[in-house]
């Protein structure tokens, strides 16, 4: 078999015999004692027998310990045609000399009682069944019917003793079932004889729904989960719960994989949601929660990974029907095996029988990726504690496995936005949101990552669109203030548009205009430059001509004073004054 | 089913069928040749003398030899005497100590007549 349980080796000292059964040996730490005698009480019908086939069963299939069954109560063809329903086969065990059973048959006050005895002739038969195939286990169902039939207590007492202390010395690993007393654990007061371990089992119905519950009542030199554990008889023997003990061990991935939306993606961190974390999307009615599951799912297989997939408001075909309408066609990764989908109404049992269920898919399958839609349904059958302790060890249970749980959780309208009816987001890693927004006579839909641990995320809301192709997210409108979606977002945006347009043309023309006034003064500067190149010259012809005239005075004077004859210095020089 | 008992005793093949009615076949049970299987054997003995006598035939068994044959008679208690025959058959539990109730037992007596 393919389980191998995650046992703790016994730091106590207590050397253990794994039990195989699932649940049972995290629950204990590692088993029962081996070599010692565990006692199992319960009512008619909680699973005693079924504890103890299965402990042979698992112990001469998967420990390579061979076990002899001494059934008080059952013969070997009813005993085998019992267990054969939890899929355990004892004539073949028997047939390849793994398993013996001794059907032990004493009628009730049949037999006289002259004289004393003792038990040796069940001592004589069972330490013939041990040896004959090396039996390492030994099951006794249930050694109480003795009682019935040797009405002599007193001697079956000392008897009884004597039989545990001589299953110790064979260093057989023994369980003893019996009958729950009023008042007391066993009707006969076994526990005073088997006290090294004793489990209970219970069987009770609440709300017409029947749960069976395992608690370890005493566990000497070993501890032990305390509480009472739910358990199931399913088609793989018992399971056992004791999921919440675990702690918080998983190894966090820091793998990422695909929501499936790409812009969803981008707003966890550019890369999607971790591998093997818990997704939670919350929002009222038709806010797309399971298209947005459906993505996730369609990505998963995509990558050639398994998704399971459970549905509890829907049937598998109409939820194929109906993501093929936004335009995903998931039924191809139906038929390659990839996806697989477990639809069943919470109300159909109980929460305990649920988690059991998902449990034993989960192992069978070995999804990668989980997605119970919507979770929210379960509080029809709990209470909020009830579902919210399912949840816990759901959790748990996929993080040790790093399978990525996507949880769709409906919140009724007019509910505070940030809870949810079961109060689960503080477990979740990831909480998206979806919701309506109502406005302008029409409801869109927007989305928003509310946390997301350990990345960094988008704090933007986004308009969550479904379309004939799928999810699609759109930038709403943010700005005056405002948040816009649909078709007032649509609306504004052309307004925008056209606001753009005309700022720009605006622009346009006032450069245009700019332009050619500039021209125009660089006309004016090249005019005026002209102007004054042309003055500058006036001035210099001008220049030029006074000195000419000057020039020529001069030489007139000069000449005239030569005609004249007049050199008197004095003269000349009084005159020039002069003038 | 006749098992041809090897560790049966050879007890008083005493006075054919005769007249006597009914030819008793009992078979004792023990474990070992403890003092409580030799105390049983001497007691049933006796009694199958005084109220038996010659129309019974008494095998002894030690279970210790034979485990197979204490698991298919539905041997738990010992000593066990079982009365194969005459029908119906009959079980008696202990050493035999207490004849009143091995008669009894044997429906050599009726119940609780002296």
């Amino acid at each position: 078999m393919k389980r191998k349980t995650t046992a703790r080796p016994a730091i106590e000292g207590i050397v253990k015999a794994q039990t195989g059964i699932q649940g049972l040996d995290e629950l204990t730490f590692g088993g029962l004692p081996r070599g010692m005698a565990t006692l199992v009480c319960g009512g008619a019908g909680s699973g005693k027998t079924l504890l103890g086939a299965e402990f042979l069963t698992r112990g001469a299939t998967q420990f390579d310990e061979p076990g002899v069954l001494i059934t008080f109560e059952e013969n070997e063809k009813e005993m085998a045609r019992n267990v054969a329903s939890l899929g355990f086969d004892l004539n073949d065990l028997v047939d390849r000399k793994r398993l013996v059973i001794d059907y032990v048959h004493v009628e009730r006050s049949e037999a006289p009682i002259a004289g004393d005895w003792n038990l040796e002739g069940l001592f004589v038969r069972m330490a013939h069944a041990i040896d004959s195939i090396g039996a390492k286990r030994v099951v006794l169902d249930t050694i109480e019917a003795l009682f019935a039939g040797l009405n002599d207590s007193t001697i079956l007492r000392t008897e009884l003793h004597r039989l545990f202390r001589w299953l110790k010395e064979k260093g057989v690993t023994a369980v003893i079932t019996a009958e729950r007393g009023d008042g007391k654990m066993t009707r006969q007061g076994l526990e005073e004889y088997v006290s090294d371990c004793v489990i209970m089992l219970d069987h009770r119905v609440h709300d017409q729904v029947a749960t069976r519950r395992m608690r370890i009542v005493k566990y000497r030199g070993s501890r032990h989960g305390a509480d009472e554990y739910p358990f199931l008889v399913g088609a793989n023997g018992l399971s056992v719960l004791p999921i919440t003990s675990m702690g918080l061990t998983h190894i966090a991935s820091d793998d990422r994989i695909s929501s499936g939306v790409p812009r969803l993606d981008n707003m966890l961190g550019g890369q999607g949601y971790y591998r093997g974390s818990s997704v939670l999307v919350s929002g009222t009615a038709g806010t797309g929660k399971t298209s947005l599951a459906a993505h996730l799912a369609d990505a998963a297989c995509r990558r050639g990974e398994r998704c399971l997939y459970f549905l509890f408001e829907e049937s598998p075909s109409q939820y194929l029907r109906n993501m093929r309408s936004i335009g995903l066609d998931l039924a191809p990764w139906v038929d390659q095996g990839l996806l697989k989908f477990h639809a069943a109404r919470p109300n159909l049992y109980g929460l305990e029988a649920h988690l059991m269920t998902m449990h034993q898919l989960t192992e069978q399958f070995a999804p990668q990726v989980v997605v119970m839609d919507p979770v929210t349904n379960l509080i029809t059958v709990g209470t909020v504690n009830e579902v919210k302790s399912l949840l816990v060890r759901l959790i748990d249970f996929f993080k040790m496995r790093q399978i990525t749980a996507f949880f769709t959780s409906l919140t009724s309208g007019g509910q505070v936005e940030e809870s949810t009816d079961i109060g689960i987001s503080s477990l979740m890693d990831t909480w998206l949101s979806l919701r309506d927004h109502e406005n302008n006579g029409e409801r869109n839909r927007l989305i928003y990552v509310l946390k997301s641990r350990g990345m960094a995320h988008s704090n933007q809301v986004r308009e969550f669109r479904l379309t004939g192709h799928g999810i699609d997210l759109i930038d709403v409108y943010v700005g005056q203030g405002r948040v816009l979606t649909g078709t007032a977002r649509l609306a504004q945006e052309q307004r925008e548009k056209e606001e753009t347009f005309e700022r720009h043309h605006e622009y346009v023309r006032k450069a245009q205009e700019q332009e050619s006034k500039g021209h125009l003064l660089r006309a004016q500067i090249t005019a005026l430059q002209q102007e004054l190149e042309s003055t500058v010259a006036d001035r210099k012809r001008l220049e030029a001509q006074e000195n000419s005239r000057q020039q020529m005075r001069a030489q007139i004077e000069n000449e005239m004073a030569r005609l004249r004859q007049i050199d008197r210095p004095g003269d000349a020089s009084h005159q020039n004054q002069a003038r | 089913m006749m098992p041809s008992t090897t560790t049966a005793r050879p007890t008083k093949k005493a006075a054919k069928a005769t007249a006597t009615p009914e030819e008793y076949l009992l078979r004792l049970y023990v474990a070992g040749t403890t003092q409580q299987s030799t105390r049983a054997i001497l007691n049933i003995q006796q009694i199958c003398e005084e109220h038996l006598n010659g129309r019974y035939h008494l095998e002894v068994i030690d279970i210790y030899q034979r485990p197979q044959l204490a698991r298919d008679e539905q041997i738990v208690a010992v000593p066990t005497l079982v009365k194969k025959l005459p029908a119906p058959l009959r079980r008696v539990i202990g050493s035999f100590s207490d004849a009143e109730r091995v008669l009894v037992g044997l429906d050599l007596r009726p119940n609780g007549a002296p």
